[in-house]
Formats: C-alpha cells, sequence, structure tokens
C-alpha cells in the first residue's frame, strides 16, 4: 500500500477523514460498493506485516521494553507518535478537570495497538433513559444492530461462547470463532465466583482461533457484490489463525487478530477505489453556499502545506474528541458554531469507561509445574454485568453496571517483574531470593473494573480560547467530572474483587477503597472517549441521526465514537465498526437515490 | 544535469541554490528565523513541493523516540557509570542473584550493563544520583569495617552490609537511603536477570513459542489447583 496522488485533485464520491475502526470500515464498505474514496490520516503510513515486532524478547529493547513517555504502553506496543501526549499537538484542561487524551498518529489509528475486547452492547444498552431515567436513548434498538454486529464479528474474526445472559447477548449461531481454553488462573477464578454467584464466561475478542471460511463468507457478507467479495476473499486468505505467542498490542504480522491496517484498509485498497494520504492533518470541513459540505483543508504535515480537497460527501472519523475538534473549528457564515451545531451539541456529553483496579497474590498458583499460559496474548474470561435484578429493584446506589477483567497467571517476565517482592519475602536476596521468586511466580492476579459512565454537562470539550497545535489549528479543552454513580460504581468493584480475591484464598495487594474517589481511574485513562457529536431522534438535542448522518447538513457523516449516546460498560470498537457499517449502508442508498 | 548545475568553481549553481533554499523553507520543525532570506532574484512565486519532493521518507519508522524501529532496538544514549563504579555494582548484583544449581548469577547474564543503561537514561536523573550516591556508599562502608572495597571483601563481610540494607522497613535511620538504594538495585537486578532466556529457564516460562492449539493446564496442573 502506498499513498498516491493525482497532479489534478480528482472529484471523489467520499472523503473519508481518519483509518482507524470507523474510518477503516467506512473506507472498506464505500470502496467495495464502488464509491471513489480518498481516505485521509493524519499519521503516518504503517504495515503490521513488516513493522510488527513477532516474538521480540524484552532483552532486546532498551530498558528491557519499559515503557515511557515516548511509548507509554513499553517498547514494543505498537502505537506510533502517539500516547498520553503526541508530538506538538498538545490540549488543555479546564481548571479543576483532569482528563487524558490518548491518540495515536498512524494508518490504522489505535486499532493496532487495542486489547481487541469486543463486547456487543446489549437491548438495555440501548435504552437506558427508558429505564431508569438517566441520560438519553439511542435512536435504535439492540434488534436493529443485532445483524450488523454479526456481520461485523464475521467481517473481523471474533471468538467467544455461546452464552446468552440478561443484556449480554449472545451472537447468531455460527458468528463467533471457538473461544480459546481457559487458563490455570481463569480456572481458580470462575470456581471462586461460582461460589459468588458472579458469572464467569468466555471473553469475546477480535482474534482469530481459526482460519477464516473465505469460500463462504465473502459471499455472505456482500451477496451479489463481486468486487466485495473478491477483494475479501483475497484478505481473508492473507490471515492465519492465532499461533498463541506475542502480546496483540504489538498488532500481528499474521493478521490474526483485528486491526484497521490488516483487516480492512487491504481489502479496500485493493478495490482500486481508494486513495490514500497520509500524514494529512485535517483541520476544518468546508461549506459551499447552500451550506453542503464541500470538502476538507489539511494540512500536509511533511511540507506543512495546506491543501483543499472536494468530495460530494464527508465522513468525519478522525477519533471521538479530534471529530469534535474539527467539527468546532468548521466555522462560516451559515455555521458560526461550528459547521452542523445549531444544536450546540458538538463536543457536550463526553464519556470514557469507569475503571478501577485491584491486584492480588495467590496461594494456590504458587509452585506450578511450568505451564505456557501466554494464549491469545489477553483475556479468555471475564464477567458479564450480574446484579441487573438488584438496580431494578432499587438496592443499589449506582445505575449502571460493569464488567470484569483479569490476568495475571506465568506471563512473559518483563522489565518490574518481582518488583515489590521485598515485601513477601522480608527483604530477601541471595539464592533465597531465587527461591523465593521461583515460588511467587505466576501467583500474582489483577482485577478490573470497566463501567458504564452516563453522559453528563460537565464532561465536554471545546475549543481552547488561545492554544493552537503546531499546525496552527486551534486545540480542545477538556472539562470533567464524574457524578456520584461512577464514584459509587468504582467503590463497588473494589469491593467485589477483595470478594472475589478471599473466595480465591488470596491477599488483596493494595488499598480496597471505600471511597470511590480514591479508587476511580482519571477521566479518559481507560482510552475509551466516546459521545460528543450524538446521535438521536431530536435535532435540538443531538447532531446527527441513527445513520450517523448530521441533522443540518445532508452530506457530512460521523462513524466514529463520537456518535455514541451512552457508553455501555461494553468495549467501544465492536460498537464503532458496527454502527459504522450501518452507516455506510445507509450512505450508498441516499447517493444512489439522489438524496444527498 | 543541467550545465548549470556543474558550477565551473565546484559550487552549486544558482537555480541549485534556489532549489535548496525553497526546501529548506519547508523542512519540519525548523525555526522560521533558521532560514535565510531567499534572494530576490524573481518575482515568480517559488514552487509548492509535490509528491515527488517531500522531504521526508513516508514509509516506515521515523527512528524517533516516539516512532523507534521495533526491529532491531538499541539504547542510543551514552552510558555514565564509571569501570569502578560497575565493578562494585557487579559485585552487588551477584550478592542479590549468585549462581546456584539452577541458573546463573546476575553478573554473568549481563544485569550491570542493564542497569547502567537504566541509570542513564534520559530523564533518570533521579536514578543516577540513588546508584552512584549507594555505590559509593557501598564501597566506604565496607572499607571503614572492613579495610577493603565491597568487590574484594568477603562473601561473609558482604553478607553482613547487605543484611543490615537488604529490608527498608527494618533497616537502622542511619542505614535508610543505602536500603532504598539496595531496594532498587534488587528490583532492577531482577528485571535484567529475568528477562533472559537464564532467567526464563528458572522460573519455568516456556511460552513466546508458536502453538498450533491452546490447550489450557493438563489434568495434574487442574488435579494440584483443585479445579478437576
Amino acid at each position: 500500500m502506498s499513498a498516491r496522488r493525482s497532479k489534478v485533485a480528482p472529484q471523489y464520491d467520499v472523503i473519508v477523514v481518519g483509518s482507524g475502526a470507523g474510518g477503516g470500515m467506512a473506507a472498506y464498505q464505500l470502496s467495495v460498493q464502488g464509491l471513489k474514496v480518498l481516505l485521509l490520516e493524519a499519521g503516518r503510513d504503517y504495515d503490521p506485516v513488516t513493522e510488527t515486532p513477532m516474538f521480540q524478547t524484552p532483552k532486546d529493547a532498551p530498558l528491557r521494553g519499559a515503557g515511557g513517555a515516548d511509548k507509554p504502553f513499553g517498547f514494543y506496543d505498537a502505537t506510533v507518535d502517539g500516547g498520553w501526549r503526541v508530538p506538538g499537538e498538545p490540549f488543555t484542561t479546564a481548571p479543576g478537570s483532569q482528563f487524558q487524551w490518548w491518540r495515536a498518529r498512524m494508518l490504522g489509528g489505535r486499532t493496532n495497538h487495542w486489547g481487541r475486547i469486543s463486547l456487543r452492547m446489549g437491548p438495555y444498552d440501548f435504552k437506558p433513559k427508558s429505564r431508569d431515567g438517566l441520560g438519553e436513548d439511542w435512536p435504535m434498538t439492540y434488534e436493529t444492530m443485532a445483524p450488523y454486529y454479526d456481520k461485523t464479528e464475521l467481517l473481523i474474526g471474533v471468538y467467544g461462547g455461546e452464552e446468552d445472559l440478561e443484556n449480554t447477548p449472545r451472537s447468531s449461531p455460527g458468528v463467533l470463532q471457538p473461544p480459546p481454553a481457559a487458563r490455570t488462573y481463569e480456572l481458580l477464578t470462575k470456581q471462586a465466583c461460582d461460589h459468588l454467584k458472579i458469572p464467569v464466561i468466555p471473553a469475546h475478542r477480535a482474534v482469530l482461533t481459526r482460519r477464516q471460511d473465505s469460500a463462504r463468507l465473502p459471499q455472505k457478507l456482500h451477496p451479489g457484490n463481486r468486487l466485495a467479495q473478491r477483494v475479501l476473499k483475497q484478505s481473508m486468505d492473507q490471515r492465519m489463525a492465532c499461533f498463541y505467542a506475542t502480546d496483540c498490542g504489538r498488532g500481528c504480522s499474521i493478521k490474526a487478530n483485528f486491526q484497521s491496517t490488516t483487516v480492512l484498509i487491504p481489502p479496500a485498497m485493493a478495490t482500486g477505489n481508494v486513495t490514500l494520504i497520509t500524514d494529512a492533518m485535517v483541520r476544518e470541513v468546508t461549506v459551499d453556499k447552500q451550506g453542503r459540505a464541500s470538502g476538507v483543508h489539511y494540512i500536509d504535515k511533511l511540507t506543512r502545506v495546506d491543501h483543499h480537497v472536494t468530495a460530494k460527501v464527508v465522513v468525519l472519523a478522525a477519533s471521538a474528541c479530534e471529530t469534535s475538534r474539527i467539527m468546532l473549528n468548521s466555522k462560516s457564515a451559515l455555521f458560526p458554531n461550528g459547521i452542523a451545531n445549531g444544536s450546540g451539541v458538538v463536543g457536550k456529553y463526553l464519556m470514557d469507561t469507569v475503571g478501577a483496579g485491584l491486584s492480588a497474590q495467590i496461594p494456590r498458583l504458587e509452585g506450578l509445574p511450568p505451564i505456557n499460559e501466554d494464549g491469545t496474548a489477553g483475556i479468555h474470561m471475564y464477567m458479564p454485568w450480574w446484579l441487573y435484578g438488584d438496580q431494578a429493584s432499587g438496592k443499589m446506589s449506582f445505575a449502571r453496571g460493569y464488567h470484569i477483567e483479569f490476568g495475571g497467571g506465568r506471563s512473559m517476565p518483563g522489565p518490574g517483574i518481582f518488583g515489590g517482592l521485598e515485601s513477601f519475602t522480608g527483604g530477601a536476596y541471595g539464592k533465597k531470593f531465587k527461591e523465593e521468586a521461583r515460588r511467587y511466580y505466576g501467583s500474582f492476579m489483577w482485577f478490573d473494573g470497566r463501567g458504564e459512565m452516563i453522559p453528563n454537562e460537565d464532561s465536554y470539550c471545546e475549543i481552547d480560547p488561545v492554544a493552537v497545535d503546531q499546525w496552527g489549528i486551534p486545540v480542545l479543552r477538556f472539562h470533567w467530572k464524574w457524578s456520584q454513580h461512577e464514584i459509587d460504581q468504582a467503590a463497588h468493584m473494589h469491593k467485589t474483587f477483595a470478594e472475589i480475591i478471599a473466595q480465591m484464598g488470596g491477599t488483596v495487594q493494595g488499598t480496597v477503597q471505600t471511597d470511590g474517589n480514591k479508587a476511580i481511574a482519571a477521566g479518559g485513562s481507560i482510552i475509551h472517549e466516546v459521545g460528543t457529536v450524538r446521535m438521536g431522534t431530536d435535532p435540538k438535542k443531538s447532531v446527527l441521526n441513527e445513520f450517523g448522518q448530521a441533522w443540518e447538513v445532508k452530506n457530512l457523516f460521523v462513524t466514529d465514537g463520537a456518535t455514541f449516546v451512552s457508553n455501555a460498560d461494553k468495549n467501544p470498537t465492536l460498537s464503532i465498526l458496527a454502527l459504522a457499517w450501518r452507516s455506510c449502508d445507509y450512505l450508498v442508498d441516499e447517493l444512489k437515490k439522489g438524496n444527498i | 544535469m543541467s550545465d548549470e548545475s556543474t558550477n565551473p568553481a565546484g559550487g552549486v549553481g544558482r537555480r541549485d541554490a534556489l532549489k535548496v533554499m525553497a526546501a529548506a523553507a519547508v523542512v519540519p520543525m525548523l525555526p522560521d528565523a533558521a532560514v535565510a532570506e531567499p534572494a530576490p532574484v524573481s518575482r515568480e512565486p517559488l514552487p509548492l513541493l509535490d509528491e515527488q519532493q517531500r522531504p521526508v521518507k513516508r514509509k516506515g519508522p521515523r527512528g524517533t523516540p516516539s516512532d523507534p524501529v521495533l526491529q532491531v532496538a538499541k539504547a542510543d544514549w551514552p552510558m555514565k557509570l564509571s569501570l569502578r563504579e560497575l565493578t562494585t555494582l557487579s559485585a552487588l548484583c551477584d550478592m542479590i542473584i549468585p549462581a546456584d544449581a539452577k541458573s546463573p548469577s546476575a553478573s554473568a547474564v549481563g544485569a550491570p550493563g542493564y542497569i547502567n543503561e537504566w541509570a542513564s537514561r534520559p530523564g533518570g536523573e533521579a536514578s543516577l544520583v540513588r546508584v552512584r550516591g549507594g555505590l559509593a556508599w557501598l564501597d566506604r562502608e565496607s572499607q571503614a569495617r572492613f579495610g577493603a572495597r565491597f568487590h574484594l571483601a568477603t562473601n561473609a563481610q558482604r553478607t553482613a552490609i547487605c543484611d543490615d540494607i537488604c529490608y527498608l522497613p527494618k533497616a537502622k535511620p542511619e542505614h535508610q537511603f543505602a536500603a532504598q538504594f539496595f531496594d532498587t538495585i534488587r528490583d532492577q537486578t531482577a528485571t535484567a536477570f529475568y528477562t533472559t532466556p537464564a532467567g526464563w529457564k528458572d522460573l519455568g516460562y516456556i511460552g513466546n513459542v508458536a502453538l498450533p492449539t491452546f490447550a489450557g493446564p493438563n489434568a495434574a496442573v487442574r488435579k494440584q489447583i483443585g479445579v478437576e
């Protein structure tokens, strides 16, 4: 794949801004349906096949692969030019607000390093306000989205189980790939949770445990579309099944897990309908005299030259807050508050996931024989939220649920291993230290809660009145506040983890917080920021219709996490992909009908 | 090459000089003040760079701290510990992780070199102070007590010092810094040792290999943990 640009700017059907989950899916779906797509990515070109450090060990990396400011998730993490800060691209936070914003400047965006946890939103999640009066309902139901979840799971490849629990729906038969076997610590945790009546079921992750059925799936996913079937078959044939080694966060050179750069962009490019420009930082959507989107301005980061490109339709998928930033910076006589922002809702109702965690030492995991527990390098099991009944009957002090992710065991020894062992051993060193290390290796675990945040008026982003980035583009200023629902939920997470650890006969490492303020992770730090350009049924309270189409600008669409109305505890990427697919089907239909 | 560019004086021709200046004007991150004012030789606007003239390669890592080459990576900063310091450090590393029947010592797998890399890292000034201060303390303490630098003291003498500083909560007030230092070196020695093949083998880490299937623990292990 390489960047290509014609001497004379062609008339594209669609400009897609961003190449991650939402932009990659849009580029794929629109190009296989024959539209000419210009795909703009603010970061550099990136090829997981040649660049992923498969099997490289910590010993081969500076500082044994430890993370730092430049590579926060470790040296081998796939993220390029990103993390908690992007060189030359600051943001600000309002006084009293704490918010962290993870970005990646690379083809495929954050899909290159994510955890691949792919949980569907359930029926309750689409209608939260109808259930408890808080937040807002989505404009569609789970039943509307279920076929798109099925199709998305088939396209990207997701493993998972057949369980069908309250608001944790199963996929249609035959959609999911078989889940990997549970590890030692996952079996022990399940045993403890069975006593506590907390369900522990196979996780859903976007990792192939089998090769995809390339003879059947392309036809099933794209009936009657020969081009789509051809490029998808070709793409699926290049994907291998997981070989149970190498952390997914590094990316995957054998394309066993989902990242936009291995699963969506290659078939999109293979259609011949996509022009990709990398290092293209979009700053503004332009409008014509009728108030329609006419194109975008972008800055070529390598030359610092500003360009204007035009198309019939503009799709924004720059990541939730970046999409808001572009819209708010797109000011014109017709849209003085930013494009399609007559409602004033752009930037509002920013959400992240509620996070809290505890670690534990589990004596029953000590002294086990060597076992390979790498697995799919991510969770095989998890606990979906289980107390819907208690919430419905008013027994809980917080309105929404969380799920639990957990790990540990005999994972690859890396930097920091046995930091803190002195407290278990009274300061052992020498031969005693080596014996203690053998004893304790594999006996540590962590539990992380991932909970729903209810959108509120105090959590939003806006354009900073003063600051600009190195491209001269005004930057975002974040405002952030948790409600008591989230704070109480975080305290409940700690209480639950302590119960599970006690049931396992283990010891909590750290402090079990009864004050949720001390347990809750900073806003943005779970990297599930969504909302700010939400969908809805009322143009006064939302920016987009249920297809991600702007109420005020018919040829402007948003297909990233910005569209989210609520932020269920389910990790957002799978829903971003499914929603983007549905938006694209609608977009193509409307173009054909001449409505756009 | 055009005639103009082969300047008889061996310098660059006028047109080439303009090209150089035009390129310099768009090199990323170059402050404006550093760009020489182009001579007003022509009223024609300078041509914008097009695709073929973009100054930076577009594919693959650029080798910057936030976009390093991952496949072949080494610390690229200067190492700061002296040979004398490394000698003391090496002796301490081996007090923490000595050779035994199962695996070699920490120094045998390069722990002092890694700790030097870690203490010398950009932004790691506080670590460097702790390591250097601790090593100096260790030699002085050994000299004062036993009349020999730490690495030249007997194993029993070194053990006597380490026993005093191996556990912060029990260290005497006058040993607080030394105990913090010891804790730091123990953590870093463990990182160094247990990230090597010898360390993996010692712990029984057998992953990072491609497997056709993933079976989970066998019946014997399930029985051992009680989840048959």
